[in-house]
């Protein structure tokens, strides 16, 4: 038993060596215990409700008033004021409002003359989450409108009727798009990350800076590889991924050179942000330690798993800086919506910034000699 | 342009520590120059500087007539560099190693292929161009990395360590393979080595590094000529007289006897003349010769005298560069 002792020492001296090991294994579950706590089941709050009035009658003002009144208490949504219809669904199905509510011409005629009166919600419910949160608030209001609440329904009571305008979504669609940008992130920590300070650890690299070639070069040629091999992989479990969770007519040509768009794009971004947290760093223990972290960082405050609306302040606002927030979203209007590009110019335009900055960082931090 | 290395009076710090000391030496064309120094004492370090992979922090110095840090472009096109790591990458073949770095330096298409027919025959490995670098010895391993390194047609080629680690017969390989490919190419070699033997055999100059600072620099004979000689003379004697150990150590300058038997050990300043007074000795006291020889001073020798020390009992010192994966040799 005495030799077991002798390996049980030299592991734990070499632990007690490796701090890095030590301090990601504690904040990794710590981590995992924060993040994913608030990621699931909060509140959506601050929902875009586009509203268009196109009756202007008392009842339709009385309608408003509450909405409003739903807005500044449980902040449930936030009120965009539409005068056509038209524009507000375009608005809608490229996903810059969560629902539109449209109060129809004939509301207070109907209302007057206890004709059954009837509000729409038209909803985009590619996020069941944030559809039933938008309903039950609408369900609410109404309830409010028509009181005192009667035991029956009468034809003078204003209903709502609640219009989905695309397919029902199954869970697992829902996800896709967050497992298609995590494809491109593991892709862009083994392929960039682990084997790029491996090969540098080795000496590899002092093999290419003893060649003429140039800084530039040098980086471009790291990144342009590491940008292929994630893009692979994105594509890969992108068309597995849709005829798994049974999206629509998963090989319409126009939307697979949308999704490559916006593949390659993403795979830019994570990249670059691979390459500037690893520009200066030699330990190889370093990108294993944090890989498990990054994942918990990135993937679960980006609406992948659940609709940004429903995390705390804090997490919203690594949602904001966070680039899968956007490849998530882009993802999403493509695979669950089939939007055009107008739907994620947005998203594009941040993760090109993002991009931007990140590599330029990095170039500056990178070293031509050892 | 006669001198292929010009280095004047180089420095580096790492901070307070002063890797290389102002060392200054000019290596000229068609040389093979070998740099030894005890383990930590900037060999590495100033090769470093010499293939532009570290700044001078003063001082300057010219490689093919560049300077490293102004003309560092120049100074990259002219020189081939093998690392002290192994740097071949294990999952490429051989030939895919060799066409990698043909396009890092830009060599034409036509002439690439056949370069590195020529090299990869040159070293031995032609037959092997196929396998994956993972699959072989550390010695043809090294010997790709010396192709590699030549795959541009450099005119300075800087090895660091290119034998340490290789068996015997591997180190011979990589030895006749440098002399040869020299023999066929306008090629100035400056390399470092812990074998004192080899050094001695092959460089045409020698800088002994100790500290950081230069403190020999010849020819492998002048450098030995230079230090007090130390020549060990062993013989044995058919029945000697029982004074013959006093009578020895009166021979012309003789340091010390120790005897054993019939066989003496002789420690003198000056081989030659002790060995004629030895001969002379036991003609006249009637004693037969049966056996001599006599050692004469090697750059191990040397190097004890500069240094202070032993190569084999320097303390390993890893530099400030090297990380937990980098696989080094000795």
């Amino acid at each position: 038993m005495s030799r077991m002792w002798a390996i049980v020492e030299r592991e734990l001296r070499r632990f007690r060596r490796s701090p890095i090991l030590i301090v990601v294994s504690l904040i990794f579950p710590l981590c995992q215990l924060v993040i994913l706590g608030y990621a699931f089941g909060g509140n959506v709050k601050h929902l875009k409700l586009a509203v268009v009035d196109q009756d202007h009658g008392l009842p339709a003002v009385k309608i408003r008033e509450l909405a409003e009144a739903v807005a500044a208490g449980a902040r449930t949504v936030d009120l965009v004021d539409y005068a056509d219809q038209g524009q507000a669904m375009t608005d809608l199905r490229n996903g810059r409002v969560n629902g539109v509510l449209t109060i129809p011409p004939e509301f207070s005629r109907r209302m007057l003359n206890k004709n059954q009166p009837t509000v729409a919600l038209i909803e985009d419910n590619t996020d069941t989450v944030v559809a039933a949160a938008l309903a039950g608030s609408l369900n609410s209001l109404l309830v409010a409108y028509n009181e005192p609440p009667t035991a029956a329904r009468v034809p003078g009571k204003a209903a709502l009727e609640i219009v989905e305008v695309y397919p029902y979504v199954p869970y697992i669609q829902y996800l896709l798009p967050g497992s298609i940008v995590m494809s491109i992130f593991m892709m862009v920590m083994v392929g960039g990350g682990i084997i790029y300070i491996d090969d540098k650890a080795r000496g590899l690299h002092e093999g290419y800076l003893v060649t003429p070639i140039t800084k530039l070069e040098l980086i471009a040629g790291f990144n342009v590889s590491g940008t292929i091999k994630a893009v692979l992989a994105g594509f890969a479990i992108m068309l597995i991924g849709s005829v798994i969770a049974g999206v629509p007519n998963p090989f319409d040509p126009l939307r697979i050179v949308r999704l490559a768009v916006v593949i390659v794009v993403t795979a830019f971004a994570l990249i670059s942000m691979m390459f500037l947290i690893m520009v200066r760093v030699s330990d190889p223990l370093l990108p294993r330690a944090i890989f498990g972290v990054l994942n918990t960082v990135l993937y679960f405050p980006s609406g992948a798993v659940y609709p940004t609306q429903g995390f705390p302040g804090w997490m919203q606002v690594i949602a904001t800086v966070d680039p899968f927030t956007y490849a998530v979203h882009a993802f999403k209007s493509l695979l669950l919506k089939n939007t055009g590009f107008e739907a994620i110019t947005g998203d594009l335009a941040y993760l090109l910034v993002f991009s931007a900055v990140a590599m330029t960082a990095a170039t500056m931090l990178f070293k031509r000699t050892l | 342009m006669t001198n292929a290395i010009e280095v004047r009076s180089i420095v580096k710090k790492f901070g307070d520590f002063t890797a290389v000391d102002r060392v200054s030496f000019t290596v000229e064309k068609g040389e093979i120059f070998g740099l030894l120094g005890p383990n930590g004492a900037g060999k590495s370090t100033l090769i470093r500087m010499l293939v532009t992979l570290l700044p001078p922090s003063s001082g300057t110095a010219l490689v093919g007539g560049f300077d490293v840090v102004k003309q560092s472009d120049n100074v990259r096109r002219s020189i081939g560099v093998i690392a002290q790591a192994m740097t071949s990458d294990l999952d490429l073949s051989v030939e895919e190693n060799l066409l990698i770095y043909a396009k890092l330096y830009g060599v034409p298409r036509d002439k690439r292929t056949r370069l590195i027919r020529e090299l990869l025959e040159s070293v031995e490995l032609w037959q092997w161009k196929d396998k994956q670098v993972k699959h072989l010895s550390g010695g043809m391993r090294r010997r790709v990395e010396i192709a590699r390194g030549l795959v541009h047609e450099p005119r300075v080629f800087f090895l660091d360590e290119p034998t340490t680690g290789l068996d015997p017969v591997s180190r011979t390989a990589v030895w006749e393979m440098l002399q040869r490919i020299k023999s066929q190419r306008d090629l100035t070699i400056l390399i470092t080595t812990h074998y004192m033997d080899e050094a001695d055999k092959l460089c045409d100059r020698i800088a002994i590094i100790d500290h950081g600072k230069l403190v020999a620099l010849d020819s492998p004979l002048t450098l030995k000529a230079s230090i007090p000689s130390k020549n060990v003379l062993e013989a044995s004697f058919a029945n000697p007289p029982t004074d013959w150990e006093g009578r020895l150590k009166a021979l012309p300058f003789v340091e010390s006897v120790s005897g054993e038997g019939n066989v003496y050990r002789l420690s003198s300043s000056n081989g030659p003349a002790t060995t004629l007074g030895l001969m002379e000795a036991a003609a006249s006291a009637n004693v037969a010769v049966q056996s001599l020889s006599i050692q004469s001073t090697t750059l191990d020798d040397v190097f004890v005298h500069y240094t202070g020390r032993a190569l084999r009992d320097a303390l390993q010192e890893a530099s400030a560069t090297d990380s937990p994966f980098m696989l080094r040799r000795g």
